[in-house]
């Protein structure tokens, strides 16, 4: 008798599998970033819009809680983000900084002037390479670094205002309770 | 109107299934025939009615009626009409639907073949597929509901991905399910004899049809899906080990392990506890594979809209199925015993091999596939499985498979016999092995010591495939459609040995930039870009390329790839262009624009690569021929049956 | 005379058609272009995430697949650009597991169940070979 139950034992475990699988299926959809804890990767890049080259390293922003977003005038969920970022801009919070992923210029310079510039400052990244650094696969992106410059949270797909109080600002400025994972 | 119509076929529809079930299952169990007898008609009507809801869903799609929720995500008003129908299919909600209608089908099938069976089997046969229907009509209703209404109406919809804008890609979907969830037959004939009491050859010989039907219908939708990713998906790959690929991979193998299980139980009521348990197993790999696809717990480039709650409830359905199958195989399977006897090399040895190298193959990608659920579950971290882990993980025990087999088709039952056709397998085989160094020696270039070993083990299938239909013309002997689709199907296998190899040893690729004018050089073949400009479609734009290839001078091909933006989803596609030769399938698909007039062009030159489709179809219909073999269609003498105390046979 | 002067134009216009071509992919070494084949083999498309970086047609793979010719040049070992990626995006980027003791298991299964099966079936055809064939109505050569 007891090899016939091997069959339905196997399908238990599997069972059990299967059951933590999907209680943890909505954060599996999305790849978490080893990045997180790490110091984000320093870059130092061109200024979207400077006319005399000006450059920008990362590491000037250490000291105060900064947002990295990375986005692109072909990603169209970057367009059903932006009001929130104009959003957060207001609230004075913390600075976002853009990251022009695989972009032209001209047409993101067009771009923040039709839409509005919720950033403190755009760095260009033509060939893509500072995204590697940072892991992204698909813009929108947007990474919360601390005052150590460390990241302490990285946020895919378009930011909402949920995810902006919930995720972000929750890790900013602590009331106490703990922000969710 | 009609949509409200469609959910309401559907709750008829799920009152019948429960009739089906309850009355298929009780009326045998409490002697009640006049009970048993309301499982046809219920089936029939619940089949009709799941139809009427397709229609209506289609119907839906053809008038363009946005304010049904489904129709507004999968459909716009410049989607052509061919793709409208085929959106019917084309996310979860209709899919779950389309599943549904072929279970129906199926059911149908055996309502109106079940004539010849005892009233009391037939009964419990379709009140098991009863209650898998209302399984799936339940999860329709209470989570998937298609016709669930928009309100206020989108003005558009948001278009059927483009992906799936492609007619290989619309008759996957079909086909892939008739094979899927054909298995539910054997399934639930398994469980119909567990609840008889009773399995003995009888048994195997009315599931062998239905189930060689279903796996011929498989066979067919992997290679849809295969050869569509081949030219739609990316660049040349024909075959990604993605999870969902995987997933209908699984239910093949066990499928094949199956039918060659059923031979034998058919043939000498051996390995009946065995059988049933695969009967049970395959159909279970299936439900798995559709939980798998939908629940979101693993990532692929395949996968329908996640949603834990449908995993859930796909989870429970899961539980009560299978587990009340393998609960029922736990009661009644020590039962099952037969002293029959057999030789060393008889027939039952090398399928008994046969058996347990497939079931090791389906489980090894079982685990690559699993892996990740598996490894986190356990608290093990992150684990990802791709090819590098499939491709040598599989080969380890089908390449010994592939050898037993070309002798195996010759071995005798009971006895083996192969002292008789020593001749014959020394013959195929030095000429398979001369074929292969031929090939090897013929071809330039330095090749992994895998191919020669392939390339003979394909060829000596093949040859030794055809032996017997052969001898049987030359003696003017009968060939029965059994033994034509056997050699068929077993010739099939051969090719695709053949076929992969070639593939994978010989295959010319390379990455090229390109202006309009340039040639470059791909192996032995030229490359040239002869134009590249705009185009536009029903409801996309994008650029046409024409790139001829030539060699010595010569032209071969005219290729136009494309690259495709849909309007509205707005994402990309690329289209290669690919000319078919009898030997070879050229290649061209264009990559990015590299600037200054540049444009990167992945050029690819795969000889016979087609034989690996055409060898899945040389399969389908070589077991669709032994499906259909006159003796499965001799009626059964009514026999008498009592439930309860199994009888060994 | 004149056909020869147009033949040599012609070559002439061929051969700077062919010098033209630069591929943007290639590395000139052999050894380093089949490392690169072999590893863009094993790299996921973060983007397309079921097909490899050599296989995906995206704009990230391309970024990716320069990233590994650079690691090359650069001298890098296989190891050493698995583990750069690694670094960046996680263990998922990588189609092969590492042989770690953590995935000890998936590596040694399919042996395991091989020899497993191996076993089972010999004694299951030991036991059969001791019966004796008890039904005789089955033709031989019937399939």
């Amino acid at each position: 008798m007891n090899r016939f139950l091997l069959p339905l034992g196997l399908f238990a475990a599997l069972v059990l599998v299967l059951a933590i699988g999907v209680r943890r299926a909505p954060e599996k959809s999305v790849i978490q970033s080893v990045l997180l804890g790490k110091s984000a990767p320093d870059f130092v890049a061109p200024v979207l819009g400077s006319p005399d080259g000006a450059r920008f390293e990362a590491n000037s922003l250490r000291g105060r809680w900064y947002l990295l977003n990375v986005w692109g005038t072909w990603c169209a969920e970057c367009r059903n983000e932006h009001a929130t970022l104009l959003q957060i801009k207001a609230t004075g919070k913390a600075p976002i900084v853009g990251l022009d992923w695989k972009d032209q210029p001209q047409d993101a310079l067009s771009w923040l002037r039709q839409l509005g510039n919720p950033y403190e400052i755009v760095a260009e990244d033509r060939d893509g390479r500072i995204a590697i650094n940072y892991g992204v696969y698909g813009a929108p992106e947007t990474f919360l670094v601390d005052p150590q410059g460390i990241i302490a949270y990285k946020h895919v797909g378009a930011m909402t205002d949920e995810i902006w109080a919930q995720k972000f600002l929750a890790r900013i400025e602590p009331t106490g309770a703990r922000p969710s994972p | 109107m009609i949509p409200e119509l469609g959910t309401f076929a559907l709750v008829l529809a799920l009152l019948l299934a429960l009739a089906q079930a309850f009355f298929g299952i009780a009326g045998p169990a409490l002697g009640k025939d006049r009970w048993s007898a309301v499982a046809r008609p219920a089936a029939l009507g619940q089949t009709a009615l799941s139809l009427l809801a397709l229609l209506a869903l289609a119907d839906a799609f053809v008038q363009h009626d946005f304010s049904v929720r489904y129709v507004a995500e999968n459909s716009n008003s410049a989607l052509p009409l061919i793709y409208r129908i085929a959106a019917v299919w084309g996310a979860h909600e209709g899919s779950m639907l389309l599943w549904t209608c072929i279970l129906g089908f199926w059911t149908v099938a055996v309502a109106l073949k079940s004539r010849g069976l005892p009233p009391t089997f037939a009964a419990r046969v379709l009140g098991v597929l009863g209650l898998v229907a209302a399984g799936f009509l339940l999860f329709l209703l209470a989570t998937s509901n298609p016709f669930e209404r928009l309100s206020p109406a989108a003005p558009d919809g948001r278009d059927l991905n483009p992906l799936l804008q492609d007619p290989a890609l619309a008759a996957h979907p079909p086909m892939l399910y008739l094979g899927y969830v054909g298995f539910s037959v054997a399934f639930a004939f398994a469980c119909a004899a567990m609840l008889e009491g009773k399995l003995d050859q009888a048994w195997a010989r009315w599931t062998r049809p239905w189930t060689t039907a279903a796996w011929a219908f498989l066979s067919i939708g992997i290679a849809l899906g295969s050869w569509w990713a081949y030219y739609e998906l990316g660049w040349g790959g024909y075959w990604f080990w993605d999870p969902v690929e995987n997933a209908s991979f699984m239910p093949w193998l066990m499928g094949t392990a199956l039918i060659h299980s059923l031979a034998v139980t058919d043939k000498r009521g051996l390995f009946k506890s065995w059988t049933l348990l695969l009967a049970i197993l395959t159909f279970s790999l299936s439900l798995l594979g559709t939980f798998l696809v939908r629940s979101g717990v693993l990532v692929s480039v395949h996968s329908f809209a996640a949603d834990p709650t449908r995993g859930i409830f796909i989870l429970i359905f899961l539980i009560i199925t299978i587990g009340g199958a393998l609960t029922l195989y736990a009661w009644r399977a020590p039962l099952l015993k037969s002293t029959a006897g057999f030789e060393l090399t008889a027939r039952e040895a090398f399928l008994l091999f046969n058996n347990i190298l497939l079931v090791v193959a389906c489980t090894s990608v079982f685990a690559g596939t699993l892996a990740p659920l598996i490894s986190d579950a356990a608290g093990l971290g992150t684990v990802s499985v791709g090819a590098q882990y499939f491709n040598p993980v599989f080969m380890l025990p089908v390449v010994p498979l592939l050898a037993l087999v070309a002798v195996g088709m010759h071995a005798g039952w009971k006895k083996g016999r192969l002292s008789e056709k020593r001749r014959t397998l020394l013959a195929t085989a030095a000429l398979a092995a001369a074929f292969a160094l031929a090939i090897v020696l013929g071809v330039e270039g330095g090749i992994p010591w895998l191919t020669p070993v392939a390339i003979a083990l394909g060829a000596w299938i093949i040859l030794s495939s055809l032996v017997e239909p052969l001898m049987r013309l030359r003696r003017g002997l009968s060939l029965s459609r059994s033994v034509l689709g056997m050699s068929l199907a077993h010739v099939g296998l051969g090719v695709f040995v053949l076929a992969v190899a070639a593939v994978e040893t010989y295959t010319v690729e390379r990455d090229v930039a390109l202006r309009v004018g340039e040639t470059a050089t791909v192996g032995s073949f030229e490359y040239r870009l002869e134009s590249m400009g705009p185009m536009e479609g029903p409801n996309y734009d994008g650029v046409r390329g024409i790139v001829v290839v030539s060699r010595d001078g010569r032209e071969l091909a005219r290729l136009h790839p494309e690259k495709r933006q849909y309007w509205v989803q707005r994402s990309v596609m690329t289209e290669a262009g690919i000319e078919n030769d009898i030997t070879r399938n050229i290649f061209a698909a264009i990559g990015d624009d590299l600037g200054e007039g540049k444009w990167s062009i992945r050029a690819q030159v795969r000889p016979f690569i087609s034989y690996v489709w055409l060898a899945a179809f040389l399969m389908a219909i070589g077991g669709g021929l032994a499906a259909s073999d006159r003796r499965y269609q001799r009626r059964e003498a009514a026999a008498s049956t009592r439930p309860g105390v199994l009888a060994p046979s | 005379m004149s056909n020869l002067r147009s033949l040599l134009l012609i070559l002439l216009a061929l051969g700077s058609a062919v010098v033209g071509a630069v591929d943007p992919e290639e590395m000139a070494d052999p050894a380093l272009q089949a490392r690169y084949r072999a590893l863009t083999h094993e790299l996921r498309c973060m983007q397309c995430q079921n097909q490899s970086i050599a296989d995906s047609p995206v704009g990230l793979a391309g970024d990716l697949r320069r990233e590994v010719r650079e690691l090359l040049q650069q001298g890098k070992t296989d190891d050493e650009i698995r583990g750069w990626m690694r670094e960046r995006y996680g263990a998922f980027i990588l189609f092969r597991p590492e042989f770690s003791p953590r995935n000890a298991w998936l590596w040694l299964l399919p042996g395991v169940l091989l020899l497993g099966g191996g076993l089972i079936g010999w004694r299951i055809l030991r036991q059969r070979q001791a019966l004796e064939p008890l039904d005789s109505d089955t033709p031989e050569d019937s399939t």
